[in-house]
C-alpha cells in the first residue's frame, strides 16, 4: 500500500520545474503564462496528493464507508482554479496589448523598442 | 489499482510537460496544456478529490484553452528562436528542483492515513458536517456554508479580474489591427 511513498511529490516538483523553466527561459509572453499555468497545475496536484487517504473515498458522506479522504485540500484547490483562469485571462489579455503596442510578444524585442525609443 | 493509474498518469503529466518546454510552434503548445489539464483532472478523480476534477475539467481545460488558442489568432502561433543563454535558467531549475526533493524527504508517505493533515480539523469536519448543513458532501458544505463569505470574494477576484480585461482589451470600440 506504500509502495509509491514519495513518487507522488517528486513528479509534482518535475512539473513544477518544467513549468519554472518555460517562464524563466523562454522570451514569449505567452509561453510564461502556459509555464504559469503548468506551475500552478502542478501546486494543485501536490495539495490534492497530501489529502488522500490509504483506502479512503471521496468525501461525501454515505452509509457503508467510514474513512473519506480529507476535503480541506479539495476547497482551497477549488478556490485556486478558478482563481488562476482568471489571471491567466488578466495575462492573456495583457499579451493582447503589447501586442497591438509593440507588433511582438517576444521579451527581447520589447525591451529593444523600448531602448531605442 | 488505483495506485497503478496514479503512476502511470504522472508519468503522462511529466512527459507532457517535457515536451511544452521543448515545442516552440504555440498552437501545439496550446494543445498540450488542454491534455495536461485534462490528465490532471484524470488524476484528481483518482485521489478521490470529484469536485476538484470537474472544475479542472471544465475551467482548466476547456476555457484556459480557448482563452490560450484566442490570443493566439490575435498574436501569431510561432515563438522566435531567441539569443538569450539557456544553461543558466537551466542550472537554477535543477539547484532549486534539488533543493525541493531534499524537501520532500521529510514528508510523510503518500496515502498514510496517520499524517498530521489528517489529525487536526478534517475528522471533524467529516463528522458533523450532515448534522450541522445536512449537506452529504463535505467539500460542498465547507465551500458554500462554513466558508461562503470566503467564496463571496473569490467572486469578487473574478470580477475584478473580469473588469481588468475588459479595460485593457477595450470592449467593443477597437479598431482591429490599429496600434494604441
Amino acid at each position: 500500500m506504500w509502495a509509491f511513498g514519495l513518487y507522488n511529490y517528486w513528479i509534482v516538483i518535475v512539473l513544477m520545474m518544467a513549468g519554472f523553466y518555460m517562464v524563466i527561459a523562454h522570451g514569449n509572453l505567452v509561453k510564461k503564462i502556459i509555464g504559469l499555468n503548468v506551475f500552478q497545475t502542478s501546486v494543485f496536484i501536490l495539495y490534492i496528493s497530501m489529502g488522500k487517504v490509504g483506502g479512503g473515498t471521496a468525501p461525501i458522506i454515505s452509509e457503508g464507508f467510514t474513512r473519506y479522504s480529507n476535503p480541506l485540500p479539495h476547497v482551497l484547490i477549488l478556490t485556486a482554479i478558478v482563481v488562476g483562469v482568471a489571471t491567466a485571462a488578466l495575462g492573456l489579455a495583457l499579451a493582447v496589448r503589447i501586442k497591438e503596442a509593440y507588433g511582438t510578444i517576444e521579451e527581447d524585442e520589447i525591451v529593444k523598442a523600448d531602448t531605442l525609443s | 489499482m488505483a495506485e497503478f493509474v496514479d503512476f502511470i498518469l504522472l508519468g503522462f503529466l511529466a512527459v507532457v510537460a517535457l515536451a511544452m518546454t521543448r515545442l516552440r510552434n504555440l498552437f501545439a503548445v496550446a494543445m498540450l496544456s488542454g491534455i495536461y489539464s485534462l490528465l490532471s483532472a484524470v488524476l484528481f478523480v483518482v485521489l478521490d478529490a470529484v469536485d476538484v476534477a470537474f472544475t479542472e475539467a471544465a475551467v482548466g481545460a476547456g476555457i484556459t484553452t480557448v482563452l490560450m488558442i484566442g490570443t493566439l489568432a490575435l498574436t501569431g502561433t510561432e515563438e522566435k528562436i531567441s539569443g538569450r543563454h539557456t544553461m543558466i535558467p537551466l542550472l537554477i531549475v535543477l539547484f532549486t528542483g534539488a533543493a525541493l526533493i531534499y524537501g520532500t524527504l521529510d514528508m510523510p508517505a503518500f496515502e498514510d492515513p496517520q499524517a498530521p493533515v489528517h489529525q487536526h480539523v478534517a475528522p471533524k469536519y467529516l463528522r458533523d458536517t450532515p448534522i450541522e448543513t445536512g449537506v452529504p458532501n463535505v467539500v460542498t458544505a465547507v465551500l458554500a456554508s462554513y466558508r461562503g463569505y470566503d467564496t463571496l470574494g473569490e467572486t469578487t477576484v473574478i470580477f475584478t479580474a473580469g473588469l481588468g480585461v475588459i479595460i485593457l482589451l477595450g470592449l467593443g470600440q477597437r479598431k482591429p489591427g490599429g496600434t494604441a
